[in-house]
């Protein structure tokens, strides 16, 4: 009998791990879930080019590198199929549609979504950004004409929004409940520098402003939000961005380690059979010490590789578990974003440092590095218009790097 | 039979992920402008170049065999 992958999630990471299990000589049946009706697209310009309206939405599909592209890959498609539950013993997936995918290995690559803020769920003109219906259906508010936007969250996804609803002529306000935008991610200093971007463009931002609720008019249209601190503002359409959560309610009972995403080892593997890779993922990273969870572009790329490698060890029995022995999957993460005429790119990790230091450049003029310490290593690099020193220094936090020797490289020691 | 690198400028964001693959051919310098050093590099390198390839996040880099 043909031996079957089934991959739940049809966004990159899956795909990247379908064409990997393709490339490495799989030719079993390969079944790719995806809950949108849509074939693997990428999702950094759904709040960028494609919100803008310079590219539509044909320009954001995936393309596969092997010979005949998606097609050569013969995926077996289930699209606008939500997986419901997982039976690891029968090794079977269940579909919403009452379909029982049973499979030899599984790749669990469902994702993420965005977290809803209370009192938005029957609100017309109120947004969460994450897929590609979710682009389209901002895109054309924002076609109607000039407006007020209000974005809720000034993290990454929220920022990036709000340069684009500013760059297209939009009244925009940021709300941040905390005092630092990005503060725990990034440190204060570094939250402050990229907030102020904002205000150079125009755009006004409200920090430690949290949303007590909204106001709508007919329709259920929303007209106003009421702040916590009493006030209110008028809102045309309302774009927010506060996080997003892992995935993993389909797994809840399947016996399977839930804990803020589903828990691998460190090689990627999960249980037997079944490997995970992308937003949805947990893994100890031996580099960094934690337990990390990514959500980042191309974290999606390598861990949805390295995923169906490690799947196809373990389906070959070269890999026995627990498998400290397999080669662990420990990468120095990397994601950029790009606000108004400015790119901002982080790699490693930036959070728990023990020191920031600015080594280039400088915040005030838009354009610096900035470098993180945890102990006497360099964890972290944080560079805005600064991509070849960036990767520079993210070389060094790949070899472990001390602090020292990443001042000296910076000239600064 | 060779290969030659084509990057679409319109495209690149010189995000500098593939100067990290395949330094010898791909160079981002001061400017934050991305230069090819090496528009049709050996074989030894192609694997290098692949991997530029894939890891570019807006595809904006193509092998033509030839």
């Amino acid at each position: 009998m043909t031996a079957r992958i089934v991959v739940v999630g049809a966004s990159l990471a899956g795909l990247r791990a379908a064409e990997e299990l393709r490339a490495r000589g799989f030719d079993g049946t390969i079944t790719v879930v995806g809950d949108e009706p849509h074939r693997p697209y990428d999702r950094p310009p759904l709040s960028k080019q494609v919100l803008a309206g310079t590219w539509g939405p044909e320009r954001i599909a995936l393309a596969v590198s092997a010979d005949g592209g998606l097609d050569g890959l013969a995926l077996d498609w289930r699209l606008g199929e939500r997986a419901t539950a997982l039976d690891p013993r029968a090794r079977e997936v269940m579909l919403a549609g009452g379909e029982r995918l049973g499979y030899d290995g599984l790749v669990i690559a469902t994702g993420a979504r965005p977290r809803e803020l209370p009192g938005t769920e029957r609100l017309t003109g109120a947004y969460t950004l994450r897929t590609l219906d979710d682009c389209e259906a901002i895109r054309a508010a924002l076609d109607a004409g000039p407006g007020r936007v209000v974005v809720v969250g000034a993290g990454f996804i929220g920022s990036e929004v709000a340069a684009t609803c500013r760059t297209r002529g939009h009244e925009v306000t940021v709300l941040e409940a905390l005092p630092v935008p990005l503060g725990r991610a990034l440190g204060d200093e570094m939250g402050a520098a990229l907030g102020e971007l904002h205000l150079d463009h125009g755009v006004e931002v409200r920090l430690g402003t949290g949303v007590a609720g909204f106001e709508a008019g007919s329709g259920g249209r929303v007209e106003r939000i009421r702040l916590a601190d009493g006030n209110g503002l008028d809102a045309d359409l309302v774009v927010v961005g506060i996080g997003v959560t892992p995935n993993t309610g389909w797994l809840e009972g399947s016996g399977l380690a839930l804990d803020d995403g589903v828990v691998c080892d460190a090689s990627t593997w999960v249980a037997p059979g079944i490997v995970a890779a992308g937003d949805v993922a947990r893994w100890p990273s031996h580099r960094f010490g934690e337990l990390m969870r990514v959500e980042h572009w191309d974290n999606a790329i390598t861990m949805g590789e390295h995923a169906a490698r490690r799947l196809l060890a373990d389906l070959a029995g070269t890999a026995p578990d627990p498998v400290e022995a397999h080669e662990p999957y420990d990468p120095v993460p990397w994601f950029w974003s790009d606000q108004y005429d400015r790119k901002i790119q982080l790699a490693g990790r930036s959070s728990g440092a023990d020191e920031v230091r600015v080594v280039d450049g400088d915040p005030a003029e838009r354009r610096f590095v900035a470098l993180y310490r945890r102990g006497d290593r360099i964890t972290g690099v944080l560079a805005m218009n600064r991509p070849r020193l960036l990767m520079t220094y993210r070389g060094l936090v790949e070899r472990r790097a001390s602090w020292s020797e990443a001042l000296r490289e910076a000239g600064a020691a | 039979m060779g290969y030659r690198v084509v990057v679409d400028f319109d495209l690149c964001e010189s995000n500098a992920r593939c100067m990290e693959a395949a330094p010898e051919v791909f160079e981002v310098r001061d400017d934050d402008f991305l230069y090819v050093l090496d528009e049709t590099p050996p074989d030894s390198l192609r694997a290098k170049v692949d991997e530029a390839v894939r890891r570019c996040p807006k595809a904006a880099i193509s092998i033509v065999d030839e």
